[in-house]
């Protein structure tokens, strides 16, 4: 093969694989393009200002009513039901795992949580609906069927993997002399831990907790199954809610024609969705790029 | 007691409050698992899994959902596998520092987070609508791939950043050009690397029930696929479905279809720890 051919070749096939990298930029794209379209075609009949600041939220009614509220407060609710879970307990297990558990027990237990992470959300739906709510309600007599304590409950234990992993790398990456120094100075374990080793891994734990919301607020299943379809302004867990996110499933399930304004709400809804998780995924790393440059 | 004493108590407090706080997740996960079972393993049987949903519960079976499953996730794999790893490579071996890789790479990250029910909405208007693929398998199965791509990418980049630079410099000393080099020297070191990554993120993908339900999936599919531009359903759309009724005996259907699905994972994910073991030296 001639010297001139092989260079071809080689420019070929990197462009081929430069394109390949490049078809990521289209799904953004994508993505932003097709929820702008319905959106701004939404906007056209239902006013910016009514649809995020109104506190009714009928669509599918006679009465329409498009304010976005009451979706919003049932995500809230939820997503702060699963970060009270996913917070403690996945910073406890980070810091159980990363400064006092012996190499044996780390070498069994990650690859559990690992196995928690990866059970399908629809199964944790199941969970929530069928175990934990009739559990709960032997505790709470006024919990009803679908409420927002039981799926938030289970998304937590959703997430807890996550906030784990993520808070056991910024422990990691806390420099070792700083739990020397600590150390030498007659400090427990405890004090070392309280006191030097989270202080210092802050900012990397910030970075998952921001994360670990937005997860929390775009997981769709669970809600979708147990936490009901009843849009509705509350911060009472014990009630049906509707999240963004199951109203989104609920409408897709149904027969709704395109192009119909019922339709729209969804690109309306999903997009208001997609700009809060991007907005909290780009604090997220931000957050966890400045912990790396303080210890780099 | 003395602030010796108090301070060997709160180590001891903490320690315990840690060890607590791992078993939680530890016992949840077992305490789900045990439900499940409990729930559905009597419904399973091989009427079960070759037959078709029914109107009545005891007749109902997860054939088609299962065919479904198999042939979409099977199309996902040929979708997003070559785009991912291709990505991946220019990512790794071509990119360097320069400012488009740096783009790519704060876009994949980010495309990582997107809550997948908007994949759904993104195959709904793209796929479903303007390229009017339908409610069809090829509609599905360009949607998930599109959900998996960001997590192939990272996890073979991950695969290829572990293959050792001494080798490619002994490569580029022979005289070889760049792509000869990954061709014949990166890529087979890092080959069972990338595939138990790429098992793994396909196996995250079988469960995935939000961006089918968006996309417009059915929920009630008599018939299995026979092609790429059938209507289809799987088998989480299935389970979301049979939990959706209010009969109990429907409930012990999702249960049992829930255990066809984890078996399912388990299969895939023990293959992938198989491949793990073996090529790790």
């Amino acid at each position: 093969m001639s010297r001139r051919r092989r260079d071809l070749i080689e420019r070929a096939i990197e462009w081929a694989l430069r394109a390949c990298a490049g078809l990521s930029i289209l799904v953004t794209f994508g993505i932003v393009s097709v929820l702008a379209f319905e959106t701004v075609q939404f906007f056209r009949e239902v006013s910016p200002f009514e649809f995020l600041f109104g506190t009714v939220w009928t669509p599918l009614f006679f009465q329409k009513s498009f304010g976005v509220l009451p979706l919003v407060a049932g995500t809230l609710l939820v997503s702060a039901i699963a970060m009270t879970v996913a917070m403690p307990a996945g910073l406890l297990t980070a810091v159980y795992l990363s400064e006092y558990a012996p190499a044996r027990v780390r070498r069994i237990v990650k690859p559990v949580l690992e196995v928690l992470a990866g059970v399908p959300t629809v199964v944790y739906g199941y969970f929530a609906l069928l175990f934990v709510t009739p559990l709960l309600q032997r505790a709470i007599p006024g919990l009803s069927g679908f409420n927002a304590l039981s799926p938030g409950l289970v998304m937590g234990i959703m997430i807890l993997p996550m906030v784990s992993s993520l808070c056991e790398d910024a422990l990691h990456g806390v420099p070792r002399g700083l739990r020397e120094a600590a150390y030498a100075l007659g400090a427990t374990k405890m004090q070392t831990t309280t006191r030097v080793v989270l202080p210092a891994a802050l900012s990397g734990i910030s970075a998952a907790s921001i994360l670990a919301a937005s997860r929390a607020i775009g997981e769709t299943m669970i809600v979708a199954i147990a936490a009901g379809q009843q849009p509705r302004l509350t911060a009472n867990p014990l009630v049906p809610v509707e999240t963004m996110t199951a109203y989104i499933v609920q409408i897709s399930l149904g027969d709704t024609p395109a192009g119909t304004l019922a339709y729209r709400t969804i690109f309306a809804v999903g997009m208001l969705l997609f700009v809060s998780t991007l907005l909290l995924n780009l604090a997220s790393n931000w957050l966890r790029e400045r912990f790396r440059e303080e210890y780099a | 007691m003395s602030r010796r004493q108090r301070n060997r108590l709160l180590d001891v407090a903490l320690h315990g409050a840690g060890l607590t706080a791992t078993l939680l997740g530890l016992v949840v996960l077992a305490v789900l698992l045990f439900d499940i079972f409990s729930d559905g393993f009597g419904r399973i049987s091989w009427d079960f899994l070759t037959s078709f949903p029914s109107r009545r519960a005891e007749n109902a079976g997860i054939y088609a959902a299962l065919l479904g499953t198999v042939w979409v996730i099977t199309l996902t794999a040929l979708l997003a596998v070559p785009i991912g790893v291709a990505a991946a490579i220019y990512l790794e071996e071509y990119g360097g520092r320069g400012r488009w890789s740096r783009v790519v790479e704060i876009n994949i990250t980010n495309l990582a987070g997107v809550p997948s029910v908007i994949y759904g909405l993104l195959g709904l208007g793209l796929f479903v609508r303007t390229l009017a693929l339908g409610r069809s398998v090829i509609a599905g199965a360009a949607t998930l791939a599109l959900v998996a791509l960001p997590v192939v990418i990272l996890s073979s980049r991950e695969a290829l950043r572990a293959v050792s630079p001494a080798l490619r410099e002994a490569s580029y000393a022979l005289g070889a050009t760049k792509w000869q080099t990954i061709w014949h020297q990166v890529l087979p070191v890092a080959f069972p690397g990338i595939l138990t990554g790429l098992i793994l993120a396909l196996s995250r993908t079988i469960g995935e029930t939000a961006p089918l339900i968006t996309m417009g999936a059915l929920t009630y599919v008599p018939f299995a696929p026979d092609g790429i531009w059938s209507a289809f359903t799987v088998v989480p759309i299935q389970v979301f479905n049979w939990v959706s009724r209010p009969q109990e005996a429907f409930l012990a259907n999702a249960a049992a279809g829930i255990i066809v699905l984890l078996a399912l994972l388990l299969v895939m994910n023990g293959f992938a720890a198989w491949l793990r073991d073996r090529y790790q030296q």
